[in-house]
């Protein structure tokens, strides 16, 4: 479980998250959807402590993700993430992208790790693609490998942050159809996205952010069908 | 004017020539491992750190680039001569080589780490890297992709360098050269034979950098 207490970021003179309370179940999918400059993925970094925080406190499985006597990099294990701009390694090839971390973080031996990352990336489709090198794939395919390779690590969280944005969307439908196929095995997800779509029919929960506050949570049926929020409804009519 | 060549005593020694060649390339490469370790080390502690170990990094770097070559090379021999720290000239040469490239090396570096988006040490973090392991295995084999051709042309500095090591007495190629040339006073042969050796010694140099590139970098 991930808790969010009161939470505060501010970046120089801006005040970009306000006070944020959130918790995410074992088993759920949240999706974050606002504005851009909303606070939405600097929320996210600040989960996995990519990003420092300045006020309140995040736990995860009871862990306080910021104290200074956490090992965030044991920590980060359970915070799978994926990046807008994917950020697969160019110098390694596909195979070689997922088996890293297995491999010199959790000391799997090196065929092991060659082993599970091979199967990682069958499931997800890029069998045919093991050795192939990032700039020989599709923006698609490279964010396929970078999920393939955050969940060789295997996490308890999913943290996907606007992971289609970046994308030509003739290769978004592939990407989402990773993440549902994520959903559906029961992964806890944490997705930050401008795609409303995968929000309503994937998320159990939606969260809508303005100005670095949580302005309306509730299911999709709820926040796309009967926004309580004057803002929330604004927000969505602007961008269907 | 005439002048008659006499090529015989040179090709005499060409054995001799031809050693320290080798020494030339020995030094030389060394110079370059150590330069390149110092210079990653060097561009990190540059981009990152505050306080006295970046001031020392950076007057270490200013030195090495805007002062002659030949003073720094100086300075291990005649000037550490005067603290009573007596180097031999081997170690007098490797020192100074060493000096000079990891402050270019050092620069160049920079300029690879900069040119690599920090996203890719977010990723690599966000895997459960630690910062070491994320240097080591994500971000250097990038910047040294980057910084390939570069280095390859600090190697050739390097060798062409090394030269100055005849004025520390040094038995490189050109100490060899100058040594023998001062024998026989064939101060033309030696040192036109002595320049194809170094002619072909950075020829093998950049073909052999341009070999291995094509295996190192398949992406």
């Amino acid at each position: 479980m991930i808790e969010i207490r009161a939470l505060h970021k501010y970046f120089d003179d801006v005040h970009v998250l306000r006070g944020i309370d959130l918790d995410v179940n074992k088993g759920e999918v949240l999706s974050i959807i606002g504005a851009s400059g909303s606070g939405k993925s600097t929320l996210l970094y600040c989960i996995n402590a990519l990003e420092g925080i300045d006020e309140g406190r995040i736990t995860v499985d009871g862990v306080e993700v910021h104290a200074k006597s956490t090992d965030i990099n044991k920590l980060r294990q359970k915070l799978g993430m994926v990046f807008q701009q994917w950020n697969s390694f160019p110098h390694l090839t596909a195979l070689e992208n997922v088996a890293l971390s297995p491999r010199i973080v959790r000391k799997m031996s090196r065929s092991d790790a060659r082993e599970l990352a091979a199967r990682r990336l069958e499931h997800i489709g890029l069998g045919d693609k093991l050795n192939s090198y990032p700039n020989a794939l599709s923006g698609g395919q490279q964010q396929r490998l970078a999920i393939a390779r955050a969940l060789a690590m295997e996490p308890s969280y999913m943290l996907f942050d606007e992971t289609t944005s970046a994308l030509d969307p003739e290769l978004v439908g592939e990407v989402l159809d990773a993440m549902r196929l994520l959903a559906e095995e029961g992964m806890t997800m944490i997705c930050v996205t401008h795609e409303m779509g995968f929000a309503r029919d994937v998320s159990d929960r939606v969260a809508y952010i303005h100005d670095g506050t949580i302005e309306e949570i509730g299911t999709p049926e709820q926040i796309f069908g009967n926004p309580e929020s004057e803002r929330t409804s604004r927000f969505l009519a602007n961008v269907r | 004017m005439d002048y008659n060549f006499h090529w015989r005593p040179v090709f005499r020694s060409l054995p001799d020539l031809l050693n320290a060649g080798l020494v030339t390339l020995e030094v030389a490469t060394l110079s370059m491992v150590f330069g390149v370790i110092i210079g990653i080390v060097f561009a990190i502690i540059r981009l990152n750190m505050r306080g006295p170990i970046r001031w020392f990094v950076i007057s270490w770097i200013e030195l090495a680039r805007n002062t002659p070559a030949l003073f720094q090379l100086f300075f291990f021999g005649f000037g550490l001569g005067a603290f009573g720290i007596h180097l031999t000239p081997f170690w007098i040469v490797l020192a100074g080589l060493t000096f000079n490239n990891a402050g270019y090396l050092a620069e160049n570096f920079r300029g690879g780490f900069l040119a690599i988006p920090d996203t890719q040490m977010r990723a690599a973090r966000s895997l459960g890297m630690n910062a070491s392991q994320a240097y080591v295995r994500v971000i250097i084999p990038q910047v040294l992709r980057t910084v390939y051709h570069p280095m390859t042309n600090q190697m050739v500095w390097a060798v062409l360098m090394s030269s100055l090591g005849m004025l520390v007495g040094f038995r490189e190629l050109s100490g060899e050269t100058q040594f023998l040339a001062s024998k026989t006073f064939r101060i033309f042969e030696y040192f036109a034979v002595a320049a194809v050796i170094y002619y072909v010694i950075v020829k093998i140099i950049i073909g052999s950098s341009r070999l291995l590139s094509f295996r190192l970098f398949r992406y």
